[in-house]
């Protein structure tokens, strides 16, 4: 049986700071987050996000999958070092490597990761502004939600799905492999320009996808070298008797609503298929890696992909299968695990976007971001009679993905809207109400000085005692409104929480 | 044709040649709706100059992204 499908996104934002000589991105992302941390401290300066640190004791990043963990890998550092806070939407909001980064609240639906991940965007942009105001005359900080720097260097937007660990992971590496290489003709954000190692940035003009040209493995455990489209971390953030957490690396960050939603929506239906063993066995690719850069550079979505038996289909031809298997699984086994209704909106929007891609692509302008971001860099080259390699095709394309609003070019293109702008700012800091993210926001929100640490799994209160308690959330989808609700509201202090949890 | 056949049993059941499918391209709503979507991207186009960076060239090259994930 599919477990419920809790899931989230994590992304790595771009960032420059303009007006220094030698910009260094690991203090420019402290700043910006620093900032933002101390605006929401500020009393009256909104819902009083803390300075709760990260709690670290249950990270495990080189866990691998697959059980073993290979010498060769390279496992992820843990930067305890730098800025890293707890959010009272029950984000975390931090500095990995060389840029800010946000992870949404786990959340129980497509549309709930929707909000959370427009929530993010608002962040960023109120963190923006908050650092300006701590920068001299001159000096900006600006954040970017892509995935390349158009020069080789890409940095992550990551999808994360709660699994049943009974699952053979053999199983979850075929079936995810081919929608993740095919998902790519409504997920990706478009890019000008090619990246792949030894080929000239104008070897193609314009790609479906920020990241494709960046993988090179099938599967594996890194995220940095090598990466590969189905990564095998196995860090469940959960019981990991119950369940593993896949870790999703191989999508683009979107700014289209709509993409978002079926990136997330779709993924979570196929892996619940995946789970229940629904899906045909004999499709499987034959060569992953060749095909997602195949699927990232065919404009035309006509490329034939190889299966593994001889036979071959286009990515819309697969799509078009898994659409049909999650149409009947929705149908012959309900779609309680994958967020009730939302799921049915998620495949009627899949089957519309499917037409539109067969029938005139032009339709999903503000829908699908490569089509959106095609169209005014198609329109841009046209009216000025530009060469493909211009590099304002290529300023346009890293503008598209400003988040400052005067500035941003996808927020002038009229975008179809998912949820209502004033829920998504509500959302800045109050958590999802459907899953534990709805205990750790709502914790940090009543009692920000009597919470030590924080992590995705458990939170660490000093009740006044000699030890700290720690109070484990194993279980993703308790500590819900539903099941907490009401104790957070008539319990007058940490004491009587901490109490009335253990009774 | 042999490969036609097989790769629509690989995708799906449903017929690629959907009747309609050729004359929607061309039917009244969705030429309104391609001239609505240039009317937008001429005034879109017209606003770009002020939104675009200055020195694209020199904005090009000096966004610079190491390390990631």
């Amino acid at each position: 049986m599919a477990v419920l499908k809790t899931l989230g996104i994590e992304t790595e934002f771009g960032i420059v700071h303009r007006g220094v000589a030698a910009p260094n991105p690991i203090s420019a992302s402290s700043l910006l987050i620093n900032a933002y941390l101390s605006l929401r401290t500020d009393p009256g300066g909104g819902p009083g996000a803390p300075r709760v640190g990260w709690d670290f004791v249950d990270e495990s990043p080189a866990a691998d999958l697959r059980g073993f963990t290979p010498l060769e890998a390279m496992a992820p550092d843990i930067e305890t070092h730098l800025v890293n806070a707890v959010l009272t939407n029950g984000a975390r909001y931090y500095v990995d490597h060389a840029h800010p980064e946000l992870s949404t609240p786990e959340c129980a639906d497509a549309l709930s990761v929707v909000l959370q991940d427009r929530a993010a965007e608002l962040i960023l942009i109120e963190s923006m502004a908050a650092a300006n105001e701590f920068l001299p005359e001159g000096e900006e900080l600006v954040v970017y939600k892509n995935n390349s720097d158009g020069k080789g260097n890409s940095y992550g937007c990551h999808e994360n799905y709660l699994m049943d660990r009974a699952t053979p992971f053999g199983r979850i590496v075929q079936h995810a492999t081919t929608h993740f290489v095919t998902r790519q003709v409504f997920t990706g954000a478009g890019k000008v320009g090619c990246e792949l190692p030894f080929r000239e940035r104008n070897h193609i003009e314009f790609q479906l996808t920020q990241r494709a040209d960046f993988f090179e493995a099938e599967v594996g455990l890194e995220t940095t070298l090598k990466r590969p489209i189905i990564n095998t971390r196995d860090e469940p953030h959960a019981d990991p008797l119950r369940y593993r957490r896949l870790h999703v690396i191989v999508g683009d960050a979107n700014l289209c609503e709509v993409a978002t939603f079926l990136k997330m929506g779709t993924t979570a239906i196929l892996l619940a298929m995946v789970e229940d063993d629904v899906l045909d066995p004999t499709v499987a690719l034959a060569d992953p890696v060749r095909a997602l850069q195949a699927v990232s550079w065919d404009l035309n979505l006509s490329e034939p992909l190889g299966l593994t038996d001889g036979r071959s289909a286009t990515a819309l031809e697969l799509q078009w299968g898994l659409l049909e298997a999650a149409r009947k699984y929705l149908l012959e086994r309900g779609t309680d695990a994958v967020g009730g209704v939302v799921a049915d909106n998620v495949v009627d929007r899949w089957e519309q976007v499917l037409v539109s891609l067969e029938r005139d692509p032009t339709e999903l302008v503000g829908q699908v971001d490569w089509i959106t971001k095609r169209h005014v860099v198609e329109g841009f080259k046209d009216r000025h009679g530009l060469a493909a390699d211009d590099l304002r095709l290529a300023a346009l394309d890293l503008q598209y993905h400003d988040l400052r609003p005067e500035r941003s070019l996808f927020a002038r293109m009229g975008a179809e809207v998912l949820v209502d702008p004033a829920d998504a700012a509500r959302a800045t800091g109050y958590p999802p109400t459907d899953t534990r993210a709805f205990f750790r926001g709502r914790c940090l929100a009543l009692w920000p000085d009597r919470i030590v640490a924080a992590n995705w799994d458990s939170m660490v209160f000093d009740a006044g005692g000699e030890a700290l308690r720690r109070v484990p959330m194993m279980e993703p989808s308790r500590g819900t409104q539903e099941h907490v609700g009401t104790l957070l509201e008539t319990c007058g202090s940490v004491e009587e929480l901490l109490d009335r949890l253990s009774a | 044709m042999a490969e036609r056949e097989q790769r629509q049993r690989v995708g799906s059941d449903r017929s690629t040649e959907d009747p309609g499918t050729a004359e929607e391209s061309t039917s009244p709503a969705s030429t309104e709706r391609s001239e609505r979507l240039k009317g937008e991207l001429d005034g879109l186009l017209d606003e770009i100059d002020e939104v675009l960076e200055t020195n694209a060239e020199e904005f090009v090259k000096s966004y610079i992204q190491k390390g990631g994930e």
